[in-house]
């Protein structure tokens, strides 16, 4: 099949499916195509591998809505990474979702799962898209699409979180997205992703610098500080939701379009030449310290880890913004790490409360005792998070800090290392209070008995648990597949020769 | 041989059946003419649109009497998309009229009402399509005089006092109107449009000349209820009839618009309206204004209806200040907008109206929960909103794209900014409309409602769904927009 039909059935494949399954009334055929779409995406996606490798992809155009500028989808390394990642999950994701919204006995479970599967199509749409009125176009409609999702259980606390989240995001991306679409269009007359960046030449180091901070604020998907606070209030959703939307997709959407617009509209190099992302970067290490203290303070698992995602996402756009090919990598890898241990940390949330209905951590003393599963893997999933080996994490925080050393940002280095201090004081202890102490009196005996959640909940905490280890041991080839996003003058100068397992 | 007398034939179908509609008895008979009327208008619509496509400008003489005697139909590529827009969206209108009608009057006077519709529609199509400067008049005159019939139909008392209102107001409007082309055959002594383009760049010294610039642009900045001159349109809109405020909010304004565009950028010239009178410097800070202010009104409405009308001004006051941008963008983007916002108000008045048909006011209040009752009708209308907002894959959105360019194009960054936060003030109203249909309880003393009939809700669906289509395929509209824009300025393309 070539790259344009397999791009094609990126997008159609979830709309079908999606179509298909919210006309069915039986539960368990509904549940089975959206288990037959989630595979089938996942295949494709996987399809499109060997022409990205051998750089024959070709573009496909959708529609020319605008004389000019046309709806493309192209697959490119850091696009196929992020398609892979979500459309993977989804597949763990849906059958976890199965578990839960059964488990919990939550209503409008067709309407979940037809949302479920739109986003999905957006996400694609975002990670093929060709140019930056796609992606624009993409954006909004996950932000739509997520937006029944967030506000599902229907109640005034939903609302409110759906109010929150649909009104930051649209008013960052009207108000300064599409403004710096526009500009950018304005001043370079394409927005085509090119290899190199569109602006060189066309922008002055103070345009550019203005521009770059615009698109960054921009992106409210990436949860940069002010404009936070859609992703803690987006809390209020099931679990489901924000494991896959929180901790994969949405979030994920957000800094992968940060990280895309640095290495094809600016260009690794220009940024590098101009310092645009100067403001930027000293944002991220803020919102990463800030949201690292605020996780600490949090006592609802829920919004805990909600706060740490904040500051994950900023360990994306720091490395973005430190524009040398370490802090790329670091910063492309993280997107695939982070995803795959927070997702287990919020599978883990979500089966604590499927089967004991507690969602406070003074709560979850002892609770590993009689949930083993769930305890080892979100210990697992906290070691990637923190960076430790043998997960994950323990890679892409590397090459983040060799992009800190390499751009000599040292108090960069200092706040990376604080933060991983900190996920460790914000995450450990609930593991630590799980196994190390005893059950609260009055429970796990008698009337009230606890045991592990539904197999279809910890199946899939499971698996993506021992994907934080997967990802370790591949750590090396996704490495060598990233390099194809670095232009050749800047692997050049870099020395990562001992950094490759 | 049909081809060729289709401009007649665009406006006479529905001028010839209106007096016929006028003297039957019964309501669906008269309804059933008028829909065979005029939808066989709109396939001479499409039919026009086909031949002047690519920049033809097709030139009929009325009765075989050559011009300037005789009267001369003048189409272009502008000219067919406006008659496009006024067919296809009245037709859509009118499907709906005979189930919307039931509630608010009895059956024969229906016919009546038809009568005066088809009226309107033929006058506004005989604004676009003639070539004669006081032909324009006349049938500015048939079609205000229609409009205000139509409006005084409506149930409330206030419509007496809005349709009186308007009244007053257009009749001023349009006395200057005819002040200003009385003062341009005074001095050039023709009045076909095409000749007066030619004859007047000699007069640009002349007084006269300038003076019924001036009346003209009063007069016609009424019509488009440009701010400040928009007083009509909030309660004219909120208390006609249902359905008719949907054909209105398409058509009147819009029409008046291609009118100012005609004489400004065709009749009397670029060079003198704006390099020599300096329309711009008057023209950009009123529709800002008008823009900032329709988009804030709106956000404090309790009626819906009125809400609607508020963001109406706002929506004209983009499409003035496109014209005034003076780049190929801007107006682009005024012609653009033109049709996309004519649908999309279109399609969402109509939805409203569904909506009253069954709640009986339009209280925001009284919408509760609406969402929940009548979801195929709430649904249509939140596409619709996304559409007036700008999301993308919306119609909206591509007007909105190229009025920000306009901006952009000539540096004014505070605009384009300006620009986006009145769209983010769209976002406020039509989020606070959805929020409260979907997310508060239907309110506790109501009846039951479920969705309307089929009649009501096919014509609101296919309103939704070219918001969509145009949104992705913009040969028609933006397309036509540009090749219009670069006539108009002069520009080689």
């Amino acid at each position: 099949m070539t790259s344009t039909t397999l791009l094609l059935l990126s997008l159609l494949i979830p709309l079908i499916g999606g179509v298909l399954l919210s006309l069915q009334t039986n539960a368990n055929t509904r549940d089975t195509i959206s288990l037959v779409t989630a595979s089938t995406l996942f295949l494709v996606v996987l399809g499109l591998y060997p022409s990205v490798l051998s750089g024959n992809s070709e573009p496909l155009i959708l529609a020319e809505p605008i004389a000019g500028l046309a709806l493309s989808l192209h697959a490119e390394p850091l696009g196929l990474l992020f398609a892979t990642i979500a459309s993977g999950l989804w597949i763990v994701t849906t059958i976890y979702g199965m578990g839960y919204m059964r488990g919990n006995n939550e209503s409008n479970q067709t309407r979940f799962f037809l949302c479920f599967a739109l986003s999905i199509a957006a996400a694609m749409g975002i990670a093929f898209a060709g140019n930056l009125i796609t992606l624009f176009v993409f954006y909004e409609m996950l932000t739509l699409a997520t937006y029944p999702l967030v506000t599902h259980k229907g109640n005034e606390e939903a609302r409110r979180g759906g109010r929150t989240y649909l009104g930051i995001l649209m008013f960052t991306s009207i108000g300064f997205l599409l403004l710096a679409i526009l500009w950018t269009y304005s001043l370079t007359g394409t927005l085509e992703f090119t290899e190199g960046g569109i602006l060189d030449g066309k922008a002055s180091p103070t345009v550019a610098l203005i521009l770059l901070t615009l698109f960054a604020f921009g992106t409210g998907k990436a949860a940069l500080m002010p404009f936070h606070r859609w992703l803690p209030a987006a809390m209020v959703a099931p679990t489901p939701v924000s494991a896959l939307l929180h901790a994969v997709a949405v979030v994920k959407a957000g800094v992968f379009t940060v990280l895309k617009i640095t290495i094809y509209i600016f260009g690794i190099d220009f940024i590098a030449e101009t310092g645009a992302g100067t403001i930027i970067l000293w944002v991220a290490a803020f919102t990463l310290t800030a949201a690292s203290f605020v996780a600490l303070s949090k006592d609802n698992l829920k919004a805990r880890l909600a706060y740490s995602t904040v500051g994950q996402l900023s360990y994306v756009v720091l490395g973005a913004m430190l524009a040398n090919a370490a802090a790329i990598t670091g910063a492309a890898m993280q997107i695939a790490m982070h995803a795959m241990g927070k997702i287990t940390l919020f599978f883990c949330a979500g089966a604590i409360y499927v089967a004991t209905h507690k969602t406070e951590i003074s709560q979850m003393d002892g609770l590993g005792h009689k949930m083993p599963f769930t305890f080892a893997a979100f210990f697992i999933g906290a070691l990637s998070i923190i960076g430790l080996p043998p997960m994950g994490g323990s890679w892409s925080k590397w090459f983040l800090l060799m992009g800190s050393a390499d751009a000599q940002q040292w108090i960069l280095i200092g706040l990376l290392l604080l933060s991983s201090l900190l996920n460790i004081a914000y995450l450990l202890p609930i593991v630590g209070r799980g196994f190390f102490r005893p059950l609260p009196d009055g429970e796990g005996t008698g009337v009230t008995t606890i045991e592990e959640a539904p197999m279809l909940c910890v199946v899939p905490l499971c698996l993506t648990a021992a994907g934080c280890v997967v990802l370790f041991l591949y750590g090396g080839v996704i490495y060598d597949f990233l390099q194809m996003l670095i232009p050749v003058a800047e692997t050049a100068g870099v020395d990562t020769t001992e950094a490759k397992p | 041989m049909i081809s060729a007398q289709l401009p007649a034939i665009v406006l006479l179908l529905t001028l010839l059946t209106a007096p016929v509609c006028s003297m039957m008895r019964h309501g669906d008979h008269a309804w059933k003419l008028s829909m065979a009327a005029v939808w066989l208008s709109v396939v001479a619509a499409f039919a026009l649109m086909q031949q002047v496509s690519g920049g033809v400008t097709l030139s009929y003489e009325m009765g075989g009497w050559p011009p300037p005697w005789g009267i001369e139909v003048r189409i272009d590529e502008l000219s067919a998309l406006v008659v496009v827009l006024i067919t296809l969206f009245g037709a859509l209108v009118i499907s709906a009229l005979r189930e919307s009608l039931r509630t608010v009057m009895r059956s024969h006077r229906h016919s009546l009402y038809y009568a005066t519709f088809l009226l309107c529609m033929a006058s506004l199509i005989g604004i676009t399509i003639t070539g004669d400067a006081f032909n324009v008049f006349v049938f500015l005159e048939i079609s205000s005089l229609s409009t205000y019939a139509l409006i005084a139909r409506g149930r409330d008392r206030r419509a007496l006092v809005a349709a009186f209102r308007y009244l007053i107001m257009g009749t001023i409007g349009a006395t200057f109107i005819l002040i200003a082309i009385g003062f341009m055959y005074m001095v050039t002594g023709t009045l076909n449009m095409a000749d007066l383009a030619q004859r007047l760049p000699e007069h640009t010294d002349n007084r006269v000349i300038q003076a019924s610039f001036a009346f003209f642009m009063v007069g016609i900045a009424l019509k488009v209820a440009m701010f400040p001159l928009h007083y009509w349109l909030p309660s004219a809109y909120t208390y006609a009839p249902k359905a008719t405020t949907a054909f209105l909010a398409a058509t009147a304004t819009k029409v008046a618009l291609y009118v100012m565009i005609r004489f400004v950028f065709d009749v009397y010239g670029v060079e003198f309206s704006f390099e020599q009178m300096r329309l711009d410097l008057l023209l950009i800070p009123l529709s800002i204004a008008g823009i900032v202010i329709g988009s804030m009104t709106a956000i404090f409405q309790s009626d819906v209806k009125r809400l609607l009308a508020w963001s109406s001004i706002a929506q004209l006051g983009y499409m003035v200040l496109g014209m005034s941008l003076l780049n190929v963008n801007g107006l682009t983007a005024s012609v653009t907008h033109m049709f996309n916002h004519a649908m999309i108000k279109a399609g969402l008045f109509l939805a409203l109206a569904a909506m009253i048909y069954r709640v009986g006011t339009s209280q925001l209040r009284d919408l509760s929960g609406i969402g929940r009752t009548m979801p195929l009708t709430t649904a249509a209308f939140v596409i619709l909103g996304a559409g007036l907002v700008g999301v993308p894959l919306t119609a909206g959105f591509i007007s909105k794209w190229y009025l920000i360019s306009g901006a952009l194009d000539k540096g004014w960054l505070p605009l384009a900014i300006l620009l986006i936060i009145t769209s983010l003030m769209a976002l406020a109203y039509i989020a606070k409309i959805v929020d409260v249909a979907y997310f508060k309880p239907v309110p506790a003393d109501h009846q039951p409602v479920k969705d309307v009939p089929v009649s009501l809700l096919v014509p609101v669906w296919i309103f939704a769904v070219l918001t969509i289509y145009f949104g992705i395929d913009t040969d028609m509209t933006a397309g036509v927009a540009e090749r219009v824009a670069q006539t108009l300025l002069g520009v080689a393309s």
